[in-house]
């Protein structure tokens, strides 16, 4: 597991309250989102599930004792729900995906690597986007297979790329 | 049967002997007892029980009081009635505590029976219920020369019955419950005589602590200025000259408005100590300990605090979100309390309401209000944790980093 640099507000105790002063508030689900984002990231995490969410060391510091309640949570991604970051998988909105970019940059961001790469008018598999030895070093290698379909259904409704089904495998082609 | 007792033969003062029969069996209830044949002697307080000549010897005997007794019943002899009555049925009140030891500790049956052997004499019969309802035992004693069933014995000091007072039925229920509604009464008046007086003599007592002032200030030279001023400071807290009371004034929007005027002139001193605010409770303490005796109720002080606005008051009645009362000087506004607040948490890290009611020198209720009111102005943030609430400089508005 990477290690985080936590940022001040993690040492800082009313962090992990909710604060009912809306300005306040405003900052602090701000750093929050940050800070979740900065987390998953470097533990190429997408999904979350509230449930478990709480034990670990994100959301649970025990250097000072505190720790963010699953109501809390579900607050703060309700809150990355509005701007798009974030979406629950399922209907009591325990498990959660986290987009540390939206969907969109991550269509984008694979459709300039793919340019780049000369792969426009080839198909490729998703196995080879997200392990292949070409990506690696970019944000999405090791992308969770999931984020990564939405991600490029999003550039397909732009036309940009087409999803195609093997036998067993999916594959993508960029126009 | 649990009401009779073990009892020399003898009779007490005022006690006079009535009549006697013989062949007697006693019945617990529907039950046969071994006290089969013996002799029963009436008098005007019991009923004596013994075996032949055991009770004109003066031996002990069996001894049941009349007080015990609130119903009298003839029961008819045989199946047929032929013969006339043969038991008495006497029935009775529960045992009271006091008693002396008797044949039997409980009883199933609230009655018992007096079988005659030879039919229920009726001179014996009217004698019993004449007894019973003259209630000679709650007539006070007369001093009679000491009666002795039996010539043999020489005279002893009479023993008085246990509890002279004890009574039965409903009657005595009743008595007794009259009784005690008296003596309540009795000392309610009593109590309440000791108030007016004491009322007076609250006059008296303010003078002489004008007095006592006066002449610490002529003797300064003796006492310390320091107690000088301590005792000042104890008059000053104490004393409403003339409190504004309900029977002056003719309706109560008058009494309210004069007591709200009294409260504002005595509080002023007493909130700029404070730190200007007290909680209504406290407020009512104070008040009523510098009224003396002439005590307002919370909810005359409540009106009164109502009305301050309206008198020009420099303090003002003011209710928190939380539910909370307080009266708070006009000068003490929100932004100041929440700048000393947040000046103070900047110094001290974190506050706990408990922590600041020390640091400040209010009341814990007041203590979390300010930091509540702190926190509404974004100069604060709250921390709960299992600790509880804590609160702590508002850093994610000050660091932009």
């Amino acid at each position: 597991m990477a290690e985080v640099v936590w940022p001040w507000q993690y040492n800082f105790p009313p962090f992990f309250t909710i604060q009912p002063h809306a300005e306040t508030r405003a900052k602090q689900l701000e750093a929050w989102q940050q800070l979740i984002a900065i987390y998953l990231k470097s533990n190429k995490q997408s999904t979350m599930d509230i449930r478990e969410a709480s034990n670990s060391p994100l959301f649970n510091n025990t250097s000072i004792n505190r720790k963010l309640s699953p109501e809390s949570i579900l607050t703060i991604l309700e809150d990355m729900a509005k701007s798009g970051k974030a979406a629950p998988v399922d209907k009591s909105k325990n498990v959660w995906e986290i987009y540390w970019h939206s969907l969109d940059e991550w269509g984008n961001m694979i459709y300039n690597w793919a340019n780049i790469n000369g792969m426009n008018n080839t198909v490729c598999t998703l196995f080879e986007l997200r392990e292949g030895e070409n990506s690696v070093g970019e944000e999405f290698h090791g992308l969770d297979m999931n984020v990564l379909i939405k991600a490029l259904k999003s550039l397909e409704m732009k036309g940009k790329c087409e999803l195609m089904e093997f036998d067993d495998n999916q594959g993508v082609k960029f126009f | 049967m649990d009401r009779f007792e073990y009892i020399d033969a003898r009779l007490f003062d005022g006690e006079n002997y009535l009549k006697r029969d013989k062949n007697v069996k006693i019945y617990d209830g529907d039950d046969k007892t071994q006290f089969v044949d013996g002799e029963v002697v009436l008098t005007s307080h019991r009923i004596l029980w013994g075996k032949p000549g055991d009770i004109p010897k003066g031996n002990v005997c069996l001894s049941l009081y009349l007080y015990y007794v609130f119903c009298i019943e003839e029961e008819s002899g045989g199946v047929f009635g032929f013969g006339g009555p043969k038991r008495i049925i006497l029935h009775l009140g529960p045992a009271l505590p006091g008693k002396r030891p008797g044949p039997a500790v409980v009883s199933l049956y609230h009655y018992i029976k007096l079988s005659f052997k030879d039919g229920v004499d009726a001179v014996f019969y009217k004698a019993l219920s004449d007894a019973v309802a003259k209630k000679e035992w709650e007539s006070p004693t007369q001093l009679t020369s000491l009666t002795i069933l039996s010539p043999n014995t020489s005279p002893r000091p009479s023993i008085t019955p246990v509890n002279s007072k004890i009574r039965s039925g409903i009657v005595g229920i009743e008595r007794s419950i009259e009784e005690q509604h008296r003596a309540t009464d009795e000392s309610i008046n009593v109590a309440f005589k000791d108030l007016t007086k004491l009322m007076e003599k609250a006059k008296e007592m303010v003078s002489i602590s004008k007095n006592i002032s006066s002449k610490i200030r002529e003797k300064q030279g003796d006492i310390s200025e320091d107690d000088t001023v301590r005792f000042k400071s104890y008059l000053m807290s104490l004393g409403i000259d003339d409190p504004v009371t309900r029977d002056a004034f003719r309706s109560d929007s008058d009494y309210y408005m004069n007591l709200a005027l009294q409260i504002s002139d005595m509080m002023v001193a007493v909130l700029i100590d404070c730190g200007g605010i007290m909680s209504l409770a406290d407020v009512w303490c104070r008040v009523n300990r510098a009224r003396g005796l002439e005590l307002v109720s919370p909810e005359d002080l409540l009106n009164a605090c109502k009305l301050l606005e309206r008198v020009d008051a420099p303090m003002s009645l003011r209710k928190f979100p939380s539910g909370a009362c307080v009266l708070q000087l006009n000068s003490h506004q929100d932004e100041e309390v929440a700048k000393s607040t947040s000046e103070l948490l900047e110094e001290v890290g974190n506050l706990t309401p408990v922590k600041l009611s020390q640091l400040a020198n209010v009341s814990v209720l007041l203590a979390r209000e300010r930091l509540f009111t702190t926190e509404r102005l974004g100069l604060a943030c709250r921390d709960e944790s299992i600790e509880g609430l804590a609160f702590y400089p508002n850093l994610f508005l000050d660091n932009m980093t």
